[in-house]
């Protein structure tokens, strides 16, 4: 069986983009190799880590579960995209003040499943926080500081209305 | 603080050291800019799969690879015979400093026989990771299934099969170690507790899994490689002399590292292969272990069964403890740093903070058709602290003596140090009592216990913990891997220079992983020179650029590091000192360094700049007598001088809700309290306990590698093998007691293992404390489920 | 590791999904929301030879309430089934059940009907489609059909959708008035697949069990309805003997798979444990009510 191939046309981080890509590639190879976009990372590619996590049309989603050909006339938005616009600035900068992070691997993931928490940010437990990222594997940090850098962002957000 | 400590550079106010501090690698991080080994691509790139043995043992009769040679975009085939010949000879994982240990030489990968499910015996290079692994599909090897052992308490047995006919048995290390006398103290004790613990095979689960690139240029003859490790100069060394390179022909660059916890201090056999690709080649090969992979071939840890003994007076008073260790290892005996250090620390630290002075352990290290076992964070310390702690609590029980009494009444005390353990190694240092008092008051312990008790009439089942602990971190170059012949190096470098513009390169043998060793060498530093913590810049992780050191394993990082680097920057200082009297015609002892800026002792006037003493230094240099040959550079390197390890000391407490009929778990308060010495910069010594609590509650409660009786494991994805998520994890509350060690100037201690080493302990003892009234006891570990309702008898 | 090579037609509407999945017969698979799919195949655990995409096929998805039966779409996602008022109004248990659903990135991509079609054991929408008495409408090429919910779980992954059939829509008759519904699951972790999973939909009056579902799932291979417990139940008053005569049923009921989660002792305890629990609050909700 040869390689199947086919044409996709996207945005990614609001720049139009169309390549060719075997059909069997899931997303995130796609951005990693194609785009040269290595800010999203793989830690397992069964759906189970989240460290692949990027928005395509507005939802996180897993990169690694999705063909890169499903993405055809999608809009996808990754860290880096998500690090130009400024959106979610306050929150990285409560990550690093932080130290929500120690290896940085999963922390694009966290940011971007952390980000949904923070479009229309509401009062929410720590428990809820810990609920929302529970499907973000963290190793090093034990994730206190993650949901304290969540918690600030969401209770600084809510503050300044 | 220690009092006796004497006032350095290091405790002026405003001194970056005990300071919390961003990291420059988060800063990168959040903005998806780490750069890990698998985001570099140069061109050319080839990526290397692997056919791997499916059978726990088996014999390989033939491999056929004419299919996948065919195959679109296949660079190279090789199999295990024909890497041999590029290498200088197989590993024996054995070190001197064990006696008697033996263990059978190794190929990095498969000739004639695999020995675990999982070892690699057939390399297919091709141009991306998918075509490698579908040629690799086409390879078809013929094996003979052989039986397998499996099963750690009869691999001893006679009617066993040995695993490796040369070694005439399947025993890879036996030690007893023995003070006192045991058995008198046995006899003379009003309380006997014995019982016997099991713990699961564990690995370690980096998010990023094991990667390497390997580049070659056949004209100069350099191998390049980056590399995801902890250890740099060790890889350098070990891919060196296995592949027949020159030592100083070799650069490794551990770029950004995606977790390590022990796992990337080795060398695996694939990792080999990869590189002799790129020798073969002469182009670029990366080999980046896929999830299924890690679970398969990275290194396992912590399977053993301990039988404990303790004894004590009516009053509570531990007089011996002693424990039977058999612990499980894999196929072979991981090189170079062995499959036997899990067992050895066991030994060395069970019951490690308590005053009895008759003690015997002894283990039987077996080798079984499993994933090789080796260091894994905190080796060795969850399994006798598990051990030690459960049985002071038992015997806590059967005194009717409340926890935390019996340890009050047993530690070691603050002021009688140094000491020698009943293990027989030598304490200083420590703060047994001052960390027991503060956990009493950060617990709110006996309003807990009030709280516990209101509880229970409400038919809801808490448990309160205690564990104290001691922890060996920084290993001296007296004890084990030099000394038993490794090629690991237990002193670390570093190189600090002061550039022409003022600023300060510090390039240091030791590395992170996202503890914050950067940040925090640089807070050394920058505190001891004077200078902004902005004009430092601190380089690791690259064998071309720094000094020659073991790198971060052992939690040594801070504690080796750190006081090489307080030493450079000192005689660094002294330099630029030396210099400025001349300049200023002063006398070097009346001037100080402040910010960047050359001052009277006593006053924040600058008299001139480090930038200037920088332009002067490399660009003027005639301004400067003769007789000042400077340098503006130093080296310092540091290592211990008898000592066996640097050890620490801490308490942990948890309290957990155990649901009886379920038998799930909620951890619902965790605090731990631990002396590393000096803290650099306390947030980051916060998170690195945190976080290494969290890696010990996965294996208390979650954690192990499954294997079935045909040696098949069981649940390798991260589906099956359940790690610690956020949901279920608690909040978890750090506090330090800073005891300065004596044996440097820094006075900084390890602190990256002290959260893993005593958080399965605690939470086994909260469990047990919450099930206890039912009559029930767990001793094994993870405590799943199943564990809890068949320990109250409900299943 | 990477997924083997296939071939992927994205279908333009539900008539040319149909007509691949009958030209490609075995050959061909649905890919929905991958989110089970696309871990087998990044392990290369199957081998399809064509992928059939039916993410772009718009009349396959939503929630509408159409005389007292809710219509959800195979093709809608879990997240709009959780955020859904009509679900959130009429099918509690749905609601109760959707937040055991993995993860919210899972959630935001996986769908109803790829996690009915695959009748994973321990996953929670075929439990709660069994226990709700739903209706799941096929279709081929030469038809439409409709399948009892009763009569669709055959054993472990398997269905009885035809291979050239596709899983297009929910039928599920909305909740009743005087209806109680208790979804109860345990996994150790957030999101994991369960161990022990109870759905329970009850009529209970004067603490009275007058009707009663309970649709098992994580033990067996499939979601299993708890016949004999149900039988020790019905028409009795809620009590500690009561609940006794239902967990002795229950043994007969169910026949729990051993794996690496626990034994089947365990999981037939668990499940014992949880049928006590959901008849408490079942008779909890009903009185709230």
């Amino acid at each position: 069986m040869s390689e199947a191939t086919l044409e996709i046309s996207l945005t990614v981080n609001g720049e139009a983009v169309t390549k060719t890509v075997p059909v069997r590639q899931h997303l995130v190879d796609f951005l990693r190799t194609e785009l040269g976009l290595t800010g999203s990372h793989l830690g397992c590619e069964h759906g189970v880590c989240g460290a692949c996590s990027v928005r395509v049309d507005d939802a996180v989603v897993r990169g690694c579960l999705m063909l890169a050909v499903q993405a055809d006339g999608a809009e996808v938005v990754t860290v880096e995209g998500l690090t130009e616009t400024g959106e979610i600035a306050d929150l990285q900068k409560n990550f690093v003040e932080r130290n929500a992070m120690q290896c940085g691997y999963c922390t694009p993931g966290m940011l971007i499943t952390a980000s949904e928490l923070l479009r229309e940010p509401k009062p929410v437990s720590r428990e809820e926080i810990r609920g929302h990222l529970s499907g973000n594997f963290c190793r090093c940090t034990g994730y206190h500081a993650i949901v304290d850098a969540v918690e600030t962002t969401i209770n600084n957000r809510l503050e300044e209305g | 603080m220690n009092k006796e400590t004497p006032i350095t550079l290091l405790d002026k106010p405003n001194s970056y050291v005990g300071r919390t501090l961003s990291r420059d690698a988060a800063k990168r991080a959040v903005a998806g800019r780490g750069r890990y080994t698998d985001d570099i691509m140069p061109a050319r790139t080839l990526h290397a799969a692997f056919v791997r043995s499916p059978y726990g043992h088996a014999k390989i009769l033939s491999i056929d690879v004419d299919a996948a040679k065919q195959q679109p975009g296949v660079a190279l085939v090789m199999t295990g015979a024909e890497l041999a010949e590029m290498c200088t000879g197989p590993w024996v994982g054995t070190l001197v400093c064990f006696d008697g240990m033996k263990s059978e030489p190794q190929h990095p990968m498969a000739i004639d026989r695999a020995c675990w499910q999982g070892e690699p015996v057939v390399m297919v290079v091709a141009s991306s990771r998918a075509e490698a692994e579908d040629a690799a599909e086409l390879v078809t090897v013929e094996y003979e299934e052989l039986p397998v052992v499996i099963d750690k308490e009869t691999a001893l047995d006679k009617d066993t099969p040995v695993i490796h006919p040369n070694l005439g048995d399947n025993l890879a290390f036996e030690k007893t170690i023995e003070s006192g006398d045991v058995e008198k103290a046995v006899a003379d004790a009003d309380i006997v507790i014995e019982d016997t613990f099991t713990f699961g095979r564990h690995t370690a689960v980096s998010l990023e899994p094991r990667a390497l690139l390997a580049e070659y240029d056949p004209g100069t003859e350099r191998l390049t490689i980056h590399t995801s490790s902890q250890c740099p100069h060790m890889i350098q060394t070990v891919f060196a002399r296995t592949l027949g390179v020159p030592e100083h022909n070799v650069r490794i660059v551990a770029p950004d590292v995606g977790g390590s916890f022990g796992l990337k201090i080795h060398t695996f056999g694939d990792e080999v292969a990869a590189t002799a690709a790129a020798i073969k080649l002469a182009r670029p090969v990366k080999f980046v272990a896929d999830r299924l992979e890690s679970f398969a071939t990275d290194i396992h840890a912590r399977e053993n069964r301990v039988s404990g003994r303790i004894a004590v007076t009516k009053e509570g008073i531990i007089t011996s403890m002693d424990i039977d260790v058999r612990s499980g290892a894999g196929a072979y005996s991981q090189y170079p740093r062995t499959s036997v250090f899990e067992a050895n620390q066991i030994l060395n630290i069970t019951g490690g903070p308590y005053a009895h002075e008759n003690y015997r352990a002894k283990t039987q290290v077996v080798y079984l058709n499993k994933v090789p076992t080796s260091q894994y964070r905190a080796v060795g310390h969850p399994i006798g602290n598990s051990v030690g702690e459960s049985l002071v609590d038992q015997a806590a029980a059967a005194c009717g003596i409340d926890p935390m009494e019996i340890r009050r009444r047993n530690v070691m005390h603050d002021d009688s140090y140094p000491r020698v353990s009943a293990a027989g190694i030598e304490m200083r240092d420590l703060s047994h009592q001052q960390c027991l008092e503060t956990l009493v008051e950060r617990m709110g312990y006996d309003a807990l216990l009030e709280e516990q008790a209101e509880y229970r009439k409400k038919g809801i089942q808490r448990g309160i913990g205690i564990a104290a602990f001691i922890k060996g971190t920084a290993p001296g170059p007296a004890g084990y891997y030099g000394a038993g012949g490794a090629p690991i190096s237990s002193q670390d470098s570093c190189t600090i220079k002061l550039e022409p513009s003022g600023g300060v390169i510090c390039m240091v043998g030791v590395t992170d992983q996202g503890q914050g060793v950067d940040t925090v060498m640089g807070q050394i530093a920058a505190a001891t020179l004077g200078v902004p913590m902005e004009s430092v810049r601190v380089i690791e992780g690259d064998t071309d650029a720094v000094p020659y050191g073991g790198g971060t394993y052992a939690s040594r990082a801070t504690a080796i590091g750190g006081e090489a680097t307080y030493q450079a920057a000192m005689t660094l200082r002294a330099e630029i000192l030396e210099i400025a009297g001349v300049l200023l015609q002063a006398e070097p002892d009346t001037l100080d360094i402040v910010d960047g800026h050359v001052v009277d002792k006593g006053d924040t006037a600058s008299r001139i700049s480090l930038a200037e003493i920088g332009r002067i230094g490399h660009f003027q240099v005639a301004e400067l007598p003769n007789h000042i040959q400077h340098t503006l550079s130093a080296t310092h390197r540091f290592r211990l001088k008898d000592a066996l390890y640097i050890f620490t000391n801490g308490i942990q407490g948890a309290y957990v809700e155990v649901d009886t009929d379920t038998g799930f778990i909620k951890l619902l308060n965790h605090w731990v309290i631990e002396d590393c010495g000096r803290v650099i910069n306390p947030q980051l010594a916060d998170e690195q306990v945190r976080g290494g609590c969290v890696q010990g509650l996965g294996g208390a409660l979650y954690e192990e590698c499954v294997y079935d009786a045909a040696g098949q494991l069981q649940n390798a994805t991260l589906a099956d093998y359940l790690t610690p998520m956020a949901g279920e994890m608690p909040d978890i509350e750090v506090a330090h007691i800073q005891t300065h060690t004596g044996v440097s100037e820094l006075g900084a201690k390890g602190v990256g293992e002290s959260g893993t080493g005593a958080a399965p302990a605690v939470v086994m003892n909260a469990v047990n404390d919450a099930i206890r009234p039912f009559g029930g006891k767990v001793t094994a570990q993870p405590m799943s489920p199943e564990t809890i309702l068949k320990a109250l008898g409900k299943v | 590791m990477k997924a083997p090579k296939f071939d992927y037609i994205k279908a333009e509407s539900r008539s040319h999904a149909l007509e691949l999945l009958d030209q490609l017969g075995e050959d061909g698979r649905i890919l929905a929301g991958g989110q089970s799919l696309m871990p087998t195949l990044n392990m290369r655990l199957s081998q399809p030879g064509t992928l059939i995409d039916i993410n772009k096929v718009s009349d396959l998805s939503g929630i509408t309430l159409e005389d007292g039966v809710v219509h959800i779409g195979a093709m809608t996602r879990h997240v709009e089934v959780a955020t859904s008022p009509i679900v959130a109004k009429h099918l509690p248990l749905i609601a109760e059940a959707m937040k055991h659903v993995a993860h919210h990135a899972v959630r935001n991509r996986g769908t109803i009907g790829g996690s009915v079609a695959l009748a994973d054991p321990a996953a929670e929408m075929p439990a709660c489609i069994l226990a709700l008495g739903a209706t799941l409408v096929v279709e081929s090429i030469n038809g439409r059909r409709e399948i009892a919910a009763d009569d669709y779980f055959k054993g472990l992954y398997e269905t009885a959708r035809e291979p050239n059939e596709l899983l297009v829509e929910i039928l599920i008759p909305s909740k009743k008035t005087g209806e109680v519904s208790v979804f109860l699951e345990l996994a150790q972790r957030h999101g994991d697949f369960a161990m022990a999973g109870l759905a329970c939909v009850a009529r209970v009056s004067n603490k009275t069990f007058e009707e009663l579902r309970l649709v098992y799932f994580g033990s067996e291979d499939r979601p299993t309805i708890g016949t004999g417990a149900i039988a020790a139940v019905i028409g009795q008053t809620c009590s500690d003997e009561c609940k006794e005569a239902a967990a002795i049923a229950l043994a007969n009921d169910l026949d729990p798979m051993t794996n690496l989660q626990g034994s089947a002792a365990m999981k037939l305890h668990l499940q014992k444990v949880l049928t006590g629990r959901a008849l408490d609050t079942a008779v909890e909700r009903a009185e709230a009510t």
